[in-house]
């Protein structure tokens, strides 16, 4: 979240899509009902099913699963044609004014610089004209031809009423008052916040998804001010701490960046990833990249870590291609990998297309599961006829089961979706021989330690000198180790109190920059506990941590014009007065300066705007384009039937024969968490398997009616990769859809399917879904695709 | 320790009333449910459960979000679903559902155990599992369909409003856990007074019938709702005029006194009866008894 959960109760507009916060955030929904009640807030739902958070809703709007991007640019082209923008805001904190290069292009699908073999874009041409100097051209008047507004303009025209419901299958009326209700947020007194989670990212283009509400926010001016913003809702607990730790294949923690194979040294790594600034006097924020950038090589290695040996470089791996848990799947399918260590996660029940995963997990020669329960993935091995079947004696994987502490069981910190770091303590000591991942990742590190020195190997240098110096080395403290996200001086072993201290010699490490500040010489802020508010805005400065440097709202210099003034008098979150700055937030830029200086607010791009133009940063392109779900129920692009998908997948081996066509599989899927579980964690806890004892999948009347299937009657749904046999849930709540002059019928299935926990056995949902997924991250595409539906005998 | 807060017990007539000593300083409360603001999360119902301890068998699928599919001795507080049509638009309404804690508790009138139903002076109305005799006169009297017999110890059971929680000034587990604000809890008047203005609120945004449920039929309730349409409480799966069962009011404020009108008389009668009868005829042991047999005997003599 670029703000965060209670400041939530400050907007006029909530908009939930891509996500479905009261199923899925009870408890952070709480300042929705708040908003609602206390600032007359009015809540949007879009979706395909009419959901728990739709049941609060002031208007709720159906939409075809994969088809946000057309809504969303349908949504900006009616900004742009009805006037409804915050045009100061456009043009001082936006590129709407940059001037592209004269051999950007788009038509038919595709941008310029397609390569139709290799499946991929040449960039080149995605960028800004730049003068003698390498700033960017811009032309203040928004008058020049290629100027990004004018491009922008172009780019959504096509995206008219009637176009966008025939894609979208919403009926128009509905979605004019979307619009409506939105564009009221464009005056300088109002202001609308999206919140979204996993029905927008997983899609095989979730961050254009993502995007295409970003440019809406920007537009509207709603980016930086209390009650607006970008919000992902984060939802394992601390989906946001990992995502910070550099979960994703190509990232460190902070966001730095994974070298690949093209950076041979440390200087080259730097070079790519430091941006220069890209207009006059920024602040360019990445020009601190190699500060952060080698104090975590100095974390991660300490001594080891010198100046004249590139603090170690040379020992982190690099990447020729995206080594993702997918990639990683389709490996050990074809049997090119040994073993795996599983933490985290229940992959079989998880990963898409269940069929192949079991075959992958078969070719293993050791599984390690780290899980505090006997998890199905652990016992993948195991005959279950329908629900797992396999033949045991063939596996020859061996699986080792390393019982683990539950959060409750230890003390540390949670990031949360707002990117408070909460600390909590131990609630109770851990069942039988469980330990902490911190003590199980200790011991293996200090065995292969032993190991090396012992007999020796290929590269011992990146786990011979790796930093290991904790009170108990195979137990480091939860201290221990957030004292080293915070990052110290290494000569005097001093707490840096923020990032600002961070230096690119050696002599600071810091294992996570962002976190810097979090625990200082002054203690543990993590655990502070005071939630004043004396602004009345939520803003609880007191309370924990809120990473970057304690800031509750990024991006906030944009709540005030570029002379300091704020645009709502009732949203003052900075403010420029008798000669200085002042605040109820930290400023996410440099107090010290004057507010000409800094007015610049989207500090960590080079150009210091919002981009409405992405620029050469996502696969797909620099602005958004709606394509069609790998697996789409129309079969085509109504805006383009020759780019139908997203031309820059990634295809494995053998993919292709995976995909089913609507001819065969004619109805589209989705998926989603239900309130009463909690991934497949809780399927093992009584009170939750009471609440939700068994999976489903639910369905329309219509559609019911034509396959003769009544509620609760069994059914089979079956896709290109596999069929579960469940109950149905014939519901009002999804609808058929008009889509490009044919009925569309969606199918809902919940994912806490289980056959070895307390509910009753049942299938889960990822025999069904697809590998495919979004080009940038990975992520497949677990909330549109095809199947079949038909009666069935029990189970 | 003896609850001295009870202001009617079931079995026992008016005639011997309950302690009201120590109720001058306790106000009536109530628990308000407000539809409006309810995401369906079922919080409430897993608190009750948890907090009450207890554990239904783990079901199956019903066609519904609804699980269990009802109250029962081991489900105290359930959430309900229900799909409906307003307008041309689409609600998905959710009921919390469980005792309403009548002021006219029909339940109290027909239990016929003295003390195994009480009402206290905050207007709650708890079950004392101790008395109870299973006999089930309380859930056919429920116009809620409230209680329910436990097979396993045959005796009846309910929300009791954590009782246990109130006592020392908490509040009720279901309102604590709730996420959205939907449930709140206080003095009835405090209630009654946010109730209002939430109404008027809602009317301002477009739900014309909004209202509170408070049925009179039962005195009102301590437990209270709020709907988005007022005239329409079947579609929360509750009772558009709920009243206590006329078979319990004949059997509370006709039969009851007359039995106790039975018992009077027929204990008057038999003082009457000893007093002008029995006092004149001495017992074979008693002193002064005369053996009319013997009597007569010697007469004859």
């Amino acid at each position: 979240m670029t703000n965060h959960w209670i400041d939530i109760k400050n907007s006029n507009v909530i908009v939930i899509m891509g996500g479905n916060a009261a199923e899925a955030h009870p408890v952070g929904f709480g300042w929705v009902t708040e908003a609602m009640q206390h600032n007359n807030a009015k809540l949007i739902v879009v979706d395909p099913r009419f959901n728990r958070s739709a049941a609060l809703a002031d208007h709720y709007a159906p939409i075809r699963s994969g088809t946000d991007i057309a809504f969303l640019l349908g949504v900006i082209r009616y900004l742009i044609d009805t006037k409804q923008v915050n045009y100061d805001y456009v043009k001082a904190y936006t590129n709407a004014s940059y001037i592209i290069r004269e051999d950007f292009d788009f038509h038919d699908g595709l941008f310029s610089g397609f390569d139709e073999e290799k499946g991929a874009y040449n960039t080149e041409s995605w960028y800004y004209e730049l003068d003698e100097q390498g700033y960017a051209k811009v032309d203040d008047t928004l008058q020049h031809p290629r100027c990004v507004w004018n491009l922008l303009k172009q780019h959504v025209e096509r995206y008219d009423f009637k176009t966008v419901s025939n894609v979208t299958g919403t009926p128009i009326d509905d979605y004019q008052t979307v619009c409506e209700m939105i564009g009221s947020t464009h005056t300088k007194n109002r202001v609308a916040t999206f919140m979204y989670a996993l029905g927008w990212t997983h899609h095989s283009k979730g961050a254009q998804n993502i995007r295409t509400m970003a440019m809406v926010q920007l537009l509207l001016g709603n980016i930086g001010q209390l009650g607006g913003g970008v919000n992902a809702l984060r939802g394992h607990a601390n989906v946001q701490g990992s995502t910070d730790m550099g979960l994703l294949a190509q990232s460190l923690p902070g966001y730095l960046k994974l070298p690949s194979d093209k950076e041979p040294t440390l200087e080259a790594h730097l070079t790519a990833h430091t941006p220069k600034p890209l207009r006059p006097g920024q602040t360019n924020y990445w020009q601190n990249y190699p500060k952060f950038f080698v104090s975590l090589l100095k974390s991660f290695w300490g001594d080891a870590a010198t100046a004249e040996n590139d603090f170690g470089y040379d020992w982190l791996p690099k990447w020729d291609q995206m080594y993702d848990f997918g990639k990683h799947i389709d490996m050990m399918y074809r049997g090119q990998v040994n073993g795996l260590l599983v933490q985290g996660v229940n992959a079989i029940n998880s990963m898409p297309n269940r069929n192949k995963t079991l075959k992958a997990l078969s070719q293993l020669k050791y599984l390690v599961v780290l899980d505090n329960l006997s998890s199905e993935t652990a016992t993948f091995w195991q005959n279950e006829p329908g629900f797992n079947e396999v033949n045991t004696a063939e596996i020859q994987t061996e699986v080792f089961r390393l019982p683990t502490t539950c959060f409750a069981e230890e003390e540390g910190s949670i990031v949360n979706s707002g990117r408070w770091m909460q600390w909590h303590w131990k609630g109770a000591n851990a069942p039988g021989e469980a330990m902490a991942d911190s003590e199980i990742v200790s011991g293996i590190m200090l065995e292969l330690k032993k190991l090396y020195r012992d007999e020796g190997g290929v590269l011992p240098e990146p786990v011979a000198a790796a930093n290991w110096h904790y009170a108990i080395e195979h137990n480091p403290s939860s201290e221990e180790l957030t004292k080293e996200l915070n990052g110290y001086d290494v000569a005097t072993r001093r707490q840096v109190s923020g990032f600002g201290e961070l230096k690119a010699d050696g002599s600071t490490a810091c294992g996570c920059w962002l976190y810097a500040g979090s625990w200082t010489e002054e203690g543990n802020n993590m655990a502070r506990r005071d939630n004043h508010d004396p602004s009345g805005k939520g803003i609880t400065p007191g309370w924990t941590f809120s990473w970057p440097m304690n800031r509750r709202v990024l991006y906030n210099r944009a709540s005030c014009d570029i002379n300091g003034k704020p645009w709502d008098p009732e949203r003052t979150i900075v403010e420029w007065k008798d000669g200085k700055w002042h605040g109820i937030d930290v400023g996410d830029f440099n107090m010290k300066l004057t507010p000409q200086e800094t007015a610049s607010p989207f500090i960590m791009q080079p150009e210091g705007v919002g981009r409405l133009f992405a620029l050469k940063l996502l696969k797909e392109g620099p602005f958004p384009e709606h394509y069609e779900p790998v697996e789409s129920p129309i079969g085509t692009n109504p805006l383009h039937p020759k780019v139908v998908h997203s031309p820059v997948l990634r295809w494995f081996e053998g993919v292709r024969e995976t995909l089913g066509t609507k001819d065969e599989f004619p109805y589209a899927c989705t998926t989603y968490s239900l309130t009463e579980h909690f991934n497949f964690w809780t399927t093992h806890c009584r009170l939750a398997a009471i609440s939700m004892p068994e999976t489903f999948v639910e369905m329309n009347e219509v559609l019911a009616a034509e396959k003769g299937i009544k509620n609760g009657d069994w059914v089979k749904v079956s896709s290109k990769r596999g069929h579960i046999i469940t109950k149905a849930l014939v519901t009002k709540r999804l609808r058929p859809l008009q889509v490009n002059g044919q009925v569309v019928h969606t199918l809902g299935i919940p994912r806490h399917g289980s056959h070895n926990a307390l509910i009753k056995k049942a299938y889960t949902c990822n025999v069904l879904t697809t590998e495919m997924g979004d080009a940038n991250t990975g992520v497949p595409e677990y909330k549109a695709f095809l199947v079949n539906v038909e009666k069935a005998e029990g189970i | 320790m003896a609850e001295q807060d009870i202001i009617r017990r079931s079995g026992t007539t008016d005639i011997t009333p309950a302690s009201q000593a120590r109720v001058g300083g306790v106000k009536k409360v109530a628990k308000l449910f407000d539809a409006t603001k309810c995401n369906g999360c079922k919080a409430c119902q897993v608190a009750c459960s948890e907090w009450n301890d207890l554990r239904e068998e783990v079901g199956e699928f019903s066609g519904s979000y609804q699980n269990p599919p009802s109250l029962s001795p081991e489900c105290w507080t359930l959430m309900k679903y229900n799909e409906i049509e307003d307008a041309g638009k689409l609600r998905w309404q959710f009921t919390h559902s469980a005792c309403m804690h009548c002021a006219d508790p029909a339940c109290l009138k027909a239990c016929s155990t003295a003390g195994a139903i009480i009402q206290r002076a905050n207007g709650t109305v708890d079950f004392d599992s101790d008395k109870c005799i299973g006999c089930g006169y309380c859930a056919s009297a429920c116009p809620f369909d409230i209680p329910k017999i436990s097979a396993k110890d045959n005796k009846a059971y309910k929300c009791t409003l954590c009782s246990d929680r109130t006592a020392v000034g908490l509040e009720p587990s279901c309102v604590k856990t709730c996420t959205t604000g939907a449930l709140r809890y206080g003095t009835r008047e405090d209630m009654l007074f946010y109730a209002e203005k939430r109404v008027e609120e809602l009317k301002a945004r477009g739900y014309k019938n909004a209202g509170l449920y408070n049925p009179e039929g039962v005195g009102g309730t301590a437990m209270m709702m709020i709907f988005h349409d007022i005239n329409d409480p079947e579609s929360y799966y509750m009772p558009k005029d709920p009243q206590v069962p006329m078979a319990t009011e004949i059997r509370q404020d006709w039969l009851k006194p007359l039995g106790t009108a039975g018992l009077i008389a027929t204990a008057a009668f038999a003082l009457m009866h000893r007093i002008t009868v029995g006092r004149n005829i001495v017992e074979e042991d008693q002193p002064g008894y005369i053996d009319a047999a013997a009597e007569k005997e010697e007469d004859s003599k």
